[in-house]
């Protein structure tokens, strides 16, 4: 068995295109929403003024606002930027003391420039505030977007390479007729199917490392839950994929066949499992039947160790859901698997 | 003892060396590699280099198998079956579509490991592959044995030792000529295929000038004349009826 899962490493090593879509693209991936989410504060919101008598008057009284760059702009022009998002709000001078704010409602930088633009407005022409207010602004580790990335990341790396991994090579091995010749020796069936298991479990490490390693030397990304806890999620998780790519693998004849239902399996868990944004923007019907997804009980396993700090025994409904999925799906694919 | 999971089919298993006409090795790995890892299967088996003495592999054990000859590849399957030190070996066509040169190799390791007291179970489309290497030869058509015993006796059982092929010069073949010819002294049967015969012949140093005159008398001319021994290919195609087809 020993053997067998060394074989297995030494085929995925060898195949460079494979090494870099386990590791290297999350890490691409990360690397590039994390400068994309980076955390300078929200820039400068882009608000437009319609033009016409004292429109730069406006504009000038806008634009010294910390928080907002104004310009003037016609009325076709100003209808174009909004509704390509370049700017978030259009003012239009009503003559007098009135102005027609125009905006969309549903987003959520318009939002802001709506109360931003009023404020400067209303104070410029001498409201009072009435409330001493002074700003308390913290910078809370663990509440950017990167934090929140990079455990969604490794949950989605572990499901890829475990189903990857493990599929392809299982149904490479049934393509090239390997199984058949393998089945015609005194090998131990479970030893084949353990030696995935086995062969995962060493390559969790170089990706775990390799993510959070990341993470952190770039976007100071910490653990703050400990490395044991961390640990233990990831081999569970490690287990419970690599589980669902033997079933995934255990009928399919060619690699084709396995594609689709890999993507099958996937796609909705990238998408549904909280990876690049939390699932509680679904419907509320929806939110029982996401956290019954593998995925989302790890990712929601992984953020409560690395952002939240909690223990790995406070965690015991979402790795229960991960066990079970694999547990579950390893007895079926060892029932059901194709051996020629 | 029979082929099943568990233990008693391990058991068997561990006693016979299989090779496959359809399996491909992992590309990936190096020679030595594979052999490593089928051994590993086995509680008793040659160790890496052995089993590459065996094959003649020596040079080629860093090698990954994607680099490998069609000839070397199937050289190493043949390796991985002798692995385990087999009692009982099956190679299932080792020789097709290799060169004259990687044929000749793979028969001295099986007649190797015959020599050294193994058996081997072979299937071939090569007659005289049978012929050289085989103590008993089962003649297979339609799935079913034809026709069984030594090739000694197979050929034996044509009833003559002599083939004689010949085409004649005119197109199509008198029916009249055929029954001449099958009713001559020492002539034991008479094919027709094509525009060509085939005679088996007993004695051929009687048969061939008497065919001759035969010939000569009718008036028919010849394109083409061969004869050879008989051998296991003429008793397939005794028995078939028709040539060795392929696959």
């Amino acid at each position: 068995m020993y053997q067998l899962a060394l074989s297995r490493m030494r085929e995925f090593y060898r195949e460079p295109e494979a090494v870099f879509w386990v590791f290297g693209f999350p890490i691409v991936l990360a690397f590039a929403l994390g400068l994309a989410f980076r955390n300078t504060g929200p820039g400068k919101l882009q608000v437009g003024v319609a033009s016409g008598p004292g429109d730069s008057a406006m504009a000038a009284t806008l634009g010294a606002s910390p928080r907002l760059t104004a310009s003037v702009l016609d009325t076709a022009t100003a209808r174009l930027r909004l509704r390509t998002g370049r700017i978030a709000l259009f003012v239009i001078p009503r003559g007098g003391d009135s102005v027609v704010y125009r905006y969309d409602s549903t987003r959520t930088e318009s939002g802001l420039a709506r109360l931003e633009v009023d404020d400067v407005l209303q104070r410029a022409r001498g409201r009072q505030d009435l409330v001493a207010v002074r700003d308390d602004r913290v910078v809370a580790p663990g509440s950017r977007y990167i934090d929140f990335l990079i455990p969604g990341l490794l949950g989605m790396n572990l499901l890829g390479s475990g189903i990857w991994g493990v599929g392809f090579s299982v149904v490479q091995a049934r393509q090239r007729k390997l199984l058949k010749r393998y089945m015609a020796t005194p090998m131990r069936r479970s030893h084949y199917l353990l030696s995935f298991i086995l062969s995962r479990l060493v390559f969790l490490i170089v990706e775990v490392v390799a993510l959070v390693g990341f993470g952190w030397l770039l976007f100071g990304v910490a653990v703050r839950g400990s490395f044991a806890s961390l640990a233990a999620i990831t081999v569970l998780g490690s287990f419970a994929f690599a589980g669902l790519g033997l079933l995934v693998a255990s009928r399919a004849k060619t690699i084709e066949g396995v594609s689709g239902l890999m993507n099958l399996v996937m796609l909705p868990m990238w998408i549904l499992s909280g990876t690049f944004f939390s699932y509680s923007r679904f419907p509320d019907v929806m939110i029982p039947f996401v956290k019954a997804l593998p995925l989302t009980a790890l990712n929601d396993a992984l953020r409560a160790v690395m952002i939240d700090g909690a223990a790995v025994t406070t965690l015991g409904t979402p790795l229960a859901i991960v066990v079970a999925w694999g547990a579950v799906s390893f007895v079926i694919a060892l029932k059901i698997f194709r051996w020629r | 003892m029979r082929w099943q999971e568990g233990a008693p089919g391990r058991a068997l298993r561990e006693r016979l060396g299989i090779q496959l006409q359809e399996t491909q090795l992992a590309d990936k790995l190096t020679v030595s590699e594979v052999l490593t890892l089928f051994r590993s299967f086995y509680r008793q088996s040659h160790t890496v280099d052995e089993v590459l003495a065996l094959v003649e592999l020596e040079e080629k054990r860093k090698a990954r198998v994607v680099t490998l000859s069609g000839g070397q590849k199937q050289r190493l399957a043949v390796a991985c079956a002798l692995v385990s030190k087999p009692e009982l070996l099956f190679l299932d066509e080792p020789t097709t579509g290799l060169d004259p040169q990687s044929r000749r190799q793979l028969w001295e390791i099986i007649r190797r490991f015959r020599a050294a007291g193994g058996t081997v179970l072979l299937t071939t489309h090569y007659m005289e592959e049978a012929e050289r290497l085989c103590d008993r030869v089962a003649i297979m058509d339609h799935g079913k044995i034809i026709a069984q015993g030594t090739p000694k006796e197979l050929i034996a059982s044509l009833g003559a030792d002599h083939v004689v092929d010949l085409a004649l010069t005119q197109p199509g073949i008198p029916e009249d000529l055929v029954d001449v010819l099958r009713a001559m002294g020492g002539v034991t049967a008479v094919r027709t295929g094509g525009d060509g015969l085939s005679l088996t012949v007993v004695e051929l140093h009687r048969a061939l000038p008497a065919l001759l005159a035969v010939l000569q008398q009718r008036g028919v001319e010849l394109s083409l004349l061969t004869t050879h021994h008989a051998s296991l290919d003429d008793v397939f195609v005794a028995l078939t009826g028709r040539q060795l087809r392929d696959t």
